[in-house]
């Protein structure tokens, strides 16, 4: 490690000469850029092309991009991507085969070489979502290779949340807008009238070897109280909230609750939640062959449980209404996760209350559940009550 | 090695019944996959046509068959194959029956037609050592007497007078053979156990698994000593794809045998 | 058939003794036909060893099987309901041995004593209720293809 204090300040130019390090060293630097009016996620040339001078404003169901004076980088929420596109993407060869003459089967497995990643700009939650992915596709018995190589190659540049969006929850989910760790390098941008910068925390041997090659000056109190201040701030402003109960437990009791019907007339089982959600893995496979039926692939692609294919099983899917597919995903993320992968599946990122067509908020059917438990076991508690008291007259 | 298939050549193939044939399979190269535990599963892949999981249905040292019936575009496709023909194997996944839970109990194998396939290697092994355990039954129900799976060999257990009391009943008889005629519950009442002494291992239709289940709860088994095998959509068989889930159950990793302790609540939920 | 429709286990003590005071013990060797659809219900049995089977005439073939009975089961419920008469027909599989009840004396036994003759129709009840719901699985034909969803 060179002389890489632990904090120091990036200036815009500092912030263009960490992507070129990154670049010259053969890396592939994705971030946020504005396309087709959303902030994306995609692979950038220079540090320009981030979203400078654009912010979102966001509802359930509603996403705009609204310009910024401050000329601000980071200050807009979640789009409809996650970094899941690029670590467990849509789409991916799994292996081939081919019949020799004799009916002889080859099988090979696809081992491209995977792309070394430079993630720029990723939200706390998402890192949170990350974390989540490893567990789920590396930290079991079986580890998927293509997902482990990306994996261990990417490096992760954190920006710190300082402007929440209405749909934002992850302090209720147990995160929040700071990066406490997970990342080789995290910023936290300061716009103020000392001007636009970024203040790096190192996190990793790798992070502070970059470093070492960007021009950047040692961290002022001034700009480390902004930003601690900036997101100290933004724990505050969190769009919404899901109720302050153990979700896992709320929803284990809600299996037959009535409001899985209430959410299923507005539900339109499009999937698109899932798509959207950065910790959302599930996938299905195709066998792809060619026209001369001797050479076929495996390819694996994302699926969605909103799907009615997805739980087929010899003469129809087991989850053929639409209640019992928004249960399943629902109950998936905020419950049985947890029996399957040791965490809640959820990060509060609010991706998918943003994207929802129609606009179905997962903080509010979790609050509509809690209100339902609560009023049942009410009604139970009087009953046995009621029970106690015939008893004694 | 559980990313790629690994190529095996069908040996043998026989046809059980109209629809359902068994492979005989054995590694097409030097290497082969990890020795499987009776109830454990392949996936099984036929070239071009895609992957199914499939219980092993019998176990001899490198060879393995699978039984499989005809459902679907896979299964098809497998059941078409002729000896010489190849397929690709993953495995061994899931977990296994765990005979070991059996030792010095009483023993109830309850098979629904093609749930007699997990079954068999199960009831090899514990015909291999059968002092381990006290003693065994194994009840089969079966659409017709001509869907009775390995019908040879079941014939001669229920001729036999040997340690296994086996029993088989079918929904439907054929005219001229006898036999009992009833659901697989009304065979319990002639096999030879002490309920609170006994592990039973059930596979078959769902609504067998649960009326079988239910019976031997009354008798008075303990739940967690019902070991029942599930069925669910699979893809990856790694705990990856998401497909198999039942409630916190991902049956790829944590079935597709489960205790009924487990399973009863699972399966009380529609459409879970 | 659970345990809870077996006589033994269906009947309390008190109800089960005085029902046994009047069993016979019988035997039928394999194909004895124990009744005949159609003709008059006056007595039913439990087996103790052995099956017995229930049939169906259909012209033209040998006589289905609807279901066979085996040890503990109660052939015969036509006797507990008017007009007392058989609706299928029975046959011993094997060598069965049962024990056999007067019918027209447990109906008379059942209208001097409610309590006694209660019992009597809550276990013929249940033994019913039990059939009927496996008859019902059975016509899922949940071994078939497909889960037995009718689809050819």
């Amino acid at each position: 490690m060179t002389d890489s204090p632990a904090i120091s300040v990036l200036d815009r130019e500092g912030l263009d000469a960490l992507v070129k390090t990154l670049t010259t060293e053969g890396r592939t630097v994705v971030g946020p850029t504005v396309r087709d009016g959303a902030v994306v996620l995609s692979e950038l040339a220079s540090a320009d092309q981030l979203p400078f001078g654009w912010g979102t404003r966001v509802e359930a169901g509603h996403y705009r991009l609204i310009p910024r004076e401050d000329g601000a980088a980071f200050a807009h929420t979640s789009g409809p991507q996650s970094w899941k596109t690029f670590l467990h993407p849509q789409r991916e060869k799994l292996w081939s085969a081919d019949r020799g003459a004799d009916g002889q089967l080859s099988l090979t497995a696809e081992q491209p070489e995977q792309p070394s990643y430079a993630f720029l700009g990723v939200r706390p939650c998402d890192l949170r979502a990350i974390a989540i992915q490893d567990r789920v596709l590396t930290g079991g018995h079986y580890q998927d290779s293509g997902y482990r190589e990306r994996r261990s190659g990417a490096f992760l540049i954190a920006a710190e949340c300082t402007e929440p969006g209405a749909t934002c929850f992850c302090v209720s989910m147990g995160g929040g807008p700071a990066a406490d760790n997970g990342f080789d390098l995290a910023l936290t941008e300061v716009v103020d009238e000392a001007g636009h910068r970024f203040l790096v925390r190192v996190g990793s041997e790798a992070g502070a070897e970059v470093l070492s090659h960007v021009p950047r000056c040692q961290a002022d109190v001034e700009t480390q109280t902004a930003a601690r201040r900036a997101v100290d701030a933004a724990r505050d402003r969190m769009g919404r909230a899901m109720p302050p109960v153990s979700l896992r437990t709320l929803m284990g009791q809600s299996l037959e609750a009535d409001r899985w019907d209430d959410v299923a007339d507005r539900c339109l089982t499009c999937g698109n939640c899932t798509m959207v959600c950065p910790t959302c893995f599930c996938t299905t496979t195709e066998e792809v062959t060619d026209l001369t039926g001797d050479h076929a692939e495996r390819w694996q692609r994302w699926d969605s449980c909103f799907d009615l294919d997805f739980s087929y099983l010899h003469g129809g899917p087991v989850r053929s209404s639409p209640r019992s597919r928004y249960r399943q995903w629902l109950t998936h993320k905020l419950s049985t996760w947890y029996d399957q992968f040791d965490s809640s599946g959820c990060v509060g990122c609010g991706r998918c209350v943003t994207w929802c067509p129609v606009g179905i908020d997962i903080t509010e059917e979790a609050s509509a559940l809690h209100d339902e438990l609560e009023a049942r076991l009410r009604l139970q508690e009087q009953a046995e009550q009621q029970e106690r008291t015939e008893k004694v007259q | 090695m559980n990313d790629v298939p690994l190529p095996y050549r069908v040996t043998q193939v026989r046809d059980e019944t109209a629809d359902t044939v068994s492979l005989a399979l054995t590694p097409a190269g030097p290497t082969s996959l990890a020795p499987f535990a009776p109830g454990q599963f392949a996936m099984v892949y036929a070239f071009g046509v895609g992957e199914i999981p499939v219980s092993v249905s019998r176990i001899d040292r490198r060879e393995l068959v699978h039984t499989v019936r005809s459902v679907g575009a896979v299964s098809a496709a497998l059941c078409a194959l002729r000896p010489g023909a190849h397929v690709g194997l993953r495995g061994p996944f899931g977990t296994g029956w765990e005979l070991d839970r059996a030792t010095g109990q009483d023993m109830l194998v309850v098979a629904g037609g093609i749930g007699l396939a997990p079954l068999r290697p199960l009831v090899f092994d514990a015909l291999a050592a059968p002092r381990a355990y006290g003693r065994m039954n194994l009840l089969i129900g079966a659409r017709t007497p001509h869907d009775v799976l390995y019908s040879q060999q079941v014939h001669a257990w229920t001729a036999a007078h040997g340690p296994l009391h086996c029993g088989v009943t079918v929904d439907r008889p054929a005219p001229g053979r006898l036999g009992h005629v009833g659901v697989v519950t009304t065979l319990l009442n002639g096999a030879r156990f002490e309920p609170r002494n006994t592990t039973a291992f059930i596979c078959g239709p769902e609504v067998m698994i649960r009326a079988t289940a239910r019976d031997l709860l009354q008798r008075g088994l303990p739940a967690h000593r019902i070991r029942v095998s599930l069925e669910r959509n699979m893809r990856c068989a790694t705990g990856h794809c998401g497909h198999c889930q039942l409630g916190g159950v991902l049956m790829c990793r944590d079935g597709p045998v489960i205790g009924w302790d487990r399973a009863e609540s699972l399966l009380s939920v529609r459409e879970l | 058939m659970t345990s809870a429709t077996t006589m033994p286990f269906a009947l309390a003590a008190e109800h089960r003794e005085r029902l046994m005071r009047i069993a016979r013990e019988v035997s039928f060797g394999a194909g004895t036909r124990l009744f005949e659809e159609g003709r008059r219900a006056d007595r039913f049995w439990i087996v103790r060893t052995g099956t017995v089977a229930l049939d169906l005439h259909v012209p033209g073939r040998r006589a289905p099987v609807i279901e066979s009975l085996g040890q503990g089961e109660l052939v015969g419920w036509s006797w507990h309901f008017p007009p007392y008469v058989w609706q299928l027909g029975a046959e011993a599989m094997t060598t069965v041995r049962a024990y056999e009840f007067d019918a027209v004396a447990v109906r008379a036994m059942c209208a001097d004593d409610p309590g006694f003759g209660r019992a009597i129709a809550v276990w013929v009840g249940r033994v019913l209720a039990h059939r009927l719901h496996a008859a019902r699985t059975r016509l899922l034909d949940l071994y078939g293809p497909y889960g037995g969803d009718g689809r050819p």
